[in-house]
């Protein structure tokens, strides 16, 4: 029998201090009743010897002080799995919400999790190809990595996450695989999007969706990830499936937490986001990875829009200091039309050179992707230079790097929504590119490489 | 031991009451999981605690039980190779034992208890020791030779001493003090928190070689000495940091993973057995000490990994070793404090930071140092300490960024721009400093070339004009520039890309010795002298700025340590190349 309390005092924003409670736990999830009988959840955030502070993570409105009922559950907040959770909704809570049939829990598992230890981790090294050149051959994404897409209102990162969702796959394998995808705070429009795409390529059977819009609570938020996080483990180390992480929008997350913050009163870091923001995030994106012996694998695509396209914001600048890289989204490149808007310059995958080479994709990639990379910021470079001098003021060597920069956004870059281009194809156009350069500027490859690969592109 | 109980838990931060007499910093058991936590602040009845694990399911009521001893760390042979977590709990061993995920309430002492070590007398019966003297030797890896010394504080003669097999536990020698005999095990404790003794410390004045082009010739760090790194996300801190903790010439690395990836610790582990030391030839791992709290893993413990780790360093210090101490990074370590600080309603100075933040930081840079260690024999041991630090936004102007400028000697700066070329070690030389430039010029006039410091000069010269060149090209184009003009900028291109970039990733290139950094330097400002004598003579700049040799110069960098003498063959082809018959030597290249 659970204890029931109806001593609330205040209730301010998400917060429900309640007086008189023994025995109480902190981080224990409670249940509160609301005057209409309707129960929501919450857990406990600070706890002193009669005092208790509770977040509600459903909205507060219809809760007064008199009436309000209050039950310590004296557990923490699980979600309950199965292998039946494939192919299931659930809303940001872990409740079913698709009319399916109710899930028998194989388990329940609390979502918070416990930190991987470093040790029992394996390193990420299986090369995951997308079919997308921006990224499979600069910014290559491995099994158990953390990539963030940043982006910006109005970018088309919804279209990207899906397309990495629908082609992703390794090389030379067949292992069971599965997405999973946590919406926080986008609108129906956006999540209808993704549930019409992963229906439309039966993707669907193979996924488990947690969706918390816009107009849901912003607390519930708190929980989503988390969900979708506990259920990724056990599908991947459990069931030793390969789990696809897809967590939209990571800003909307973030300021769910400020929104507690700010109601507790702490003392607020950058922005009025809470000093603790980088240790909460470590908590979601730490929770990708490998462990040894363990067949499964968990790789997160967080996506975050940044305000006003801000990387120094503290959300993209948190994040991007405990991903393992990021896939930066470009205004400019999206107003000329170039889809993928990928701004690969200062887009990062910090687990490449692991990811790639001899017997992983080819043993060009590496200095390949180096050397693309040197060539388009030295010719982004000129192009910047020739708006300001004009054209004719630029070196000849120069005027070849424009050259090569143009052609590589326009046949590197660009590509299909539904175009799924191998490696070995997104390698040829590079060095099909990097022909456009004369030789000497090629220091970054080795001349064997110059001759095997550029004779064969130009032979073709 | 007295036992209290807890009256209220606000994440990380615990309050207890009831204990008899507690001291600051006592370590305490929480709640019946027996949790580690240390108490930070005292009001009355009242002990704050902050916990290193995580507090779920505690609750008012709990009992706490403070041990009344400082959090501490085991010192004794065993440690090199290990993994620990932020309070020295062996990860290796708890993954053994309890599983994938780290689990709260786990006791594992940090050295293995089971382990027998071959002990060798140095010292015989009857012999008077003071602390620090070596009473015996333990090979503790293949590389490491651990010094088993007397423990600070205790002074007397040798009663007994054997040689034989001992676990650390186990008496190996008995000293008859002025009070009493004392027993002397392999395994001795040391509160975290507190610098470790020595005799004397003196200002460093020796390169610590790291290896890394850009850091040896430019902006050297010295045994014994401190530096920061600081940069935006993706500029390469970390690569920067690993490349130095494998290529140092330090003979111990403590490499202090603090607040950061969990899959970086993991490269570590997985790469560091497979690395070979190029000094000793053997597994780099032989000689590193792992401190793992990664971002992740409970906050408060984060905020003890980096005194752990300086421990562990000053421990091989006092042996006589050269020991760096690595700690990525301490801007997660500043969080940490902030975050306890918030907790316990502090008043806030910057950006929310503690008003101690400063201070704090300073105190522990402080426990770097070249010192006497204690002991008769006057050994010397060194404890260099690079730190990097994650501005937020890459804003160096942030508080944590600025209490670290005001210590430190050494500043790599990195930047993003660069890391977006691809230029890597992505550090700006021009706003990048050394404060041991002007001590460790001897030493290189001694160890390298007498000419290597002006080469330098040169070069560092030459990158300095650049700038002001590119500012002017910027403006009316290359076009603009004088010949000698353009001969600066091509031969300022040459040594940002043949000298200064380097591949962490590339066999040949991860490393450069010193004598081959001298003479790739040295390569590339003779072909910047010659060129000039030639400009002057006449000769049109476009000529020289396509002489094949140049190709060669570019890929200089990747010839073997085992082949420098192809050196001597590219200077002297530089002169073929570009100098016509007439071949007068011009007078700056001596030693050419």
């Amino acid at each position: 029998m659970l204890k029931e309390y109806l001593t609330v005092k205040e209730i301010v924003g998400p917060l429900i201090l309640v007086e008189g409670v023994e025995g109480a736990r902190y981080n224990e999830l409670v249940e509160v009743e609301f005057p209409d009988g309707s129960v929501g959840l919450g857990n406990v955030l600070e706890v002193e010897e009669n005092l208790v502070l509770l977040q509600s993570f459903e909205a507060t409105s219809g809760l007064n002080v008199s009436q309000t009922r209050v039950r310590f559950t004296g557990k923490s907040l699980e979600l309950p799995v199965s292998r039946d959770i494939l192919g299931r909704v659930f809303d940001g809570l872990g409740r079913p919400m698709d009319k399916g049939p109710r899930i028998i829990p194989d388990k329940r598992l609390d979502i918070n999790g416990n930190p991987i230890n470093p040790y029992a981790r394996d390193y990420p090294t299986d090369f995951i190809q997308t079919g997308i050149s921006a990224i499979d051959g600069l910014n290559p994404l491995v099994r158990g990595q953390k990539l963030p897409i940043f982006s910006g209102s109005g970018l088309p990162h919804s279209r990207l996450a899906a397309q990495i969702a629908r082609q992703s796959g390794v090389l030379g394998s067949e292992e069971e695989f599965a997405v999973i995808f946590a919406a926080m705070g986008i609108t129906f429009e956006e999540a209808d999007f993704f549930i019409q795409e992963f229906r439309s390529t039966a993707a669907i059977e193979r996924a488990v969706l947690f969706i918390n819009l816009a107009d849901d609570p912003a607390i519930e938020r708190i929980a989503t990830p988390r969900m979708a996080l506990t259920a990724a483990e056990y599908l991947a180390f459990e069931l030793d499936m390969h789990v696809l992480v897809i967590l939209i929008d990571m800003t909307y997350y973030c300021e769910a937490l400020r929104e507690i913050s700010a109601a507790r009163k702490e003392v607020p870091g950058r922005r009025g986001y809470p000093g603790y923001l980088y240790t909460d995030l470590a908590t979601i994106y730490e929770r990708a990875g490998r462990i040894k012996e363990a067949k499964g694998s968990i790789t997160q695509i967080p996506v975050l829009t940044m305000p006003d396209d801000d990387k120094t914001h503290p959300i993209p600048d948190l994040t991007g200091y405990i991903t393992e890289g990021q896939i930066i989204l470009s205004r400019d490149l999206n107003r000329r039309g170039i889809y993928p808007p990928v701004d690969v310059l200062p887009s990062l995958s910090r687990l490449k050179e692991k990811g790639i080479g001899e017997g992983k994709t080819r043993e060009d990639h590496s200095p390949l992707s180096n050397q693309l990379f040197s060539a388009y910021a030295r010719g982004k470079e000129a192009r910047e230079l020739s708006v300001i001098l004009g054209e004719a003021a630029l070196s000849e060597v120069d005027k070849l790097y424009v050259r090569f920069s143009d052609q590589f956004e326009d046949r590197f870059i660009r590509q299909g929504e539904y175009e799924d281009r191998p490696i070995e194809e997104t390698l040829t156009i590079g060095w099909e590119l990097l022909g456009l350069l004369p030789r000497a500027e090629l220091k970054r490859v080795k001349e064997e490489q110059i001759k095997k690969y550029m004779q064969r592109g130009e032979a073709d | 031991m007295s036992e209290g109980r807890i009256v209220k838990v606000s994440g990380p931060l615990v309050v207890a009451r009831g204990l008899a007499n507690p001291k600051m910093y006592d370590l305490v058991k929480v709640g019946e999981n027996l949790l580690m936590g240390e108490i930070i602040e005292l009001r009355g009845d009242f002990a704050s605690i902050q916990v290193y694990e995580e507090t779920s399911g505690l609750g008012p009521g709990d009992q706490v039980i403070d041990t009344g001893q400082p959090l501490s760390v085991e010192l004794g042979p065993g440690l090199l190779s290990s993994i620990y977590d932020g309070v020295q709990r062996p990860l290796d061993v708890i993954r053994d034992k309890y599983g994938n995920y780290v689990t709260r309430g786990v006791e594992e002492p940090g050295l293995d208890r089971a382990r027998r070590w071959h002990f060798v007398p140095k010292v015989k019966k009857g012999d008077r020791v003071v602390a620090g003297d070596i009473l015996g030797e333990v090979e503790e890896t293949t590389v490491i030779t651990h010094r088993v010394m007397v423990p600070p504080g205790m002074e007397g003669t040798v009663l007994q001493i054997q040689e034989g097999e001992f676990t650390v536990e186990e008496e190996v020698a008995v000293i008859s003090t002025s009070s009493g005999e004392r027993p002397v095990t392999m395994l001795q404790r040391w509160p975290v928190r507190k610098a470790r003794p020595y005799i004397e410390k003196w200002a460093p004045h020796q390169p610590l070689v790291t290896g890394q082009r850009i850091v040896d010739t430019f902006f050297p760090i010295a045994k014994g000495g401190t530096a920061c790194v600081p940069g935006p996300f993706g500029s390469g801190k970390t690569v920067l940091q690993h490349a130095i903790a494998k290529w140092a010439d330090s003979q111990v690395v403590v490499f202090v993973g603090c607040g950061e990836r969990g899959n970086e610790m993991t490269d570590v582990l997985l790469e560091f057995p497979e690395l070979t030391d190029p000094y000793s030839g053997e597994p780099l791992l032989k000689r590193t000490i792992l401190v793992a709290n990664t971002s992740n893993m409970p906050v408060a413990a984060r905020e003890a990994s980096v005194y752990t780790g300086i421990t562990l360093a000053e421990y091989y210090r006092d042996m006589g070793y050269n020991v760096t101490l690595q700690a990525d990074s301490t801007s997660r370590w500043a969080e940490a404090l902030r975050e306890i600080s918030g907790r316990l309603e502090e008043m806030p100075g910057e950006e929310g930071y503690p008003a101690y933040l400063g201070t704090r930081l300073a105190a522990f840079y402080e426990r770097s140092g070249k010192v006497i260690c204690l002991g008769s024999d006057n050994r010397e041991g060194s404890v260099s300490v690079i730190g990097s630090v994650s501005p937020p936004g890459g804003d160096l102007s942030e508080p944590v960024t600025q209490a670290t400028l005001r210590v430190v000697k050494v500043f790599w700066g990195l930047e993003d721009r660069l890391a977006f070329a691809r230029h890597f070690p992505a550090i700006n030389w021009l706003n990048s400093y050394s404060l041991y430039l002007d001590k460790t010029e001897d030493y290189w006039r001694d160890e390298v070339d007498p000419v290597f410091p002006d080469l330098r000069k040169e070069a560092m010269a030459i990158l300095q004009r650049e700038a002001e060149l590119l500012e002017i090209a910027r403006l009316v184009g290359v076009e603009a520039l004088s010949p000698q003009e353009r001969l600066i900028m091509e031969s300022a291109k040459s040594i940002r890309e043949d000298f200064l970039q380097q591949n962490a990733f590339d066999d040949a290139d991860a490393f450069t010795s010193l004598r081959k950094q001298f003479l790739l330097l040295r390569l590339i400002i003779s072909f910047h002298r010659w060129a000039q004598d030639e400009l002057e003579k006449g000769k049109d700049i476009q000529e020289l700025i396509a002489a094949p040799i140049r190709e060669d110069i570019a890929r200089a960098k990747f010839i073997p340590e085992d082949q420098l003498h192809r050196f001597d063959d590219l200077e002297k082809r530089i002169r073929e190349e570009i100098v016509p018959v007439r071949a007068e030597v011009p007078s700056e290249n001596r030693g050419t």
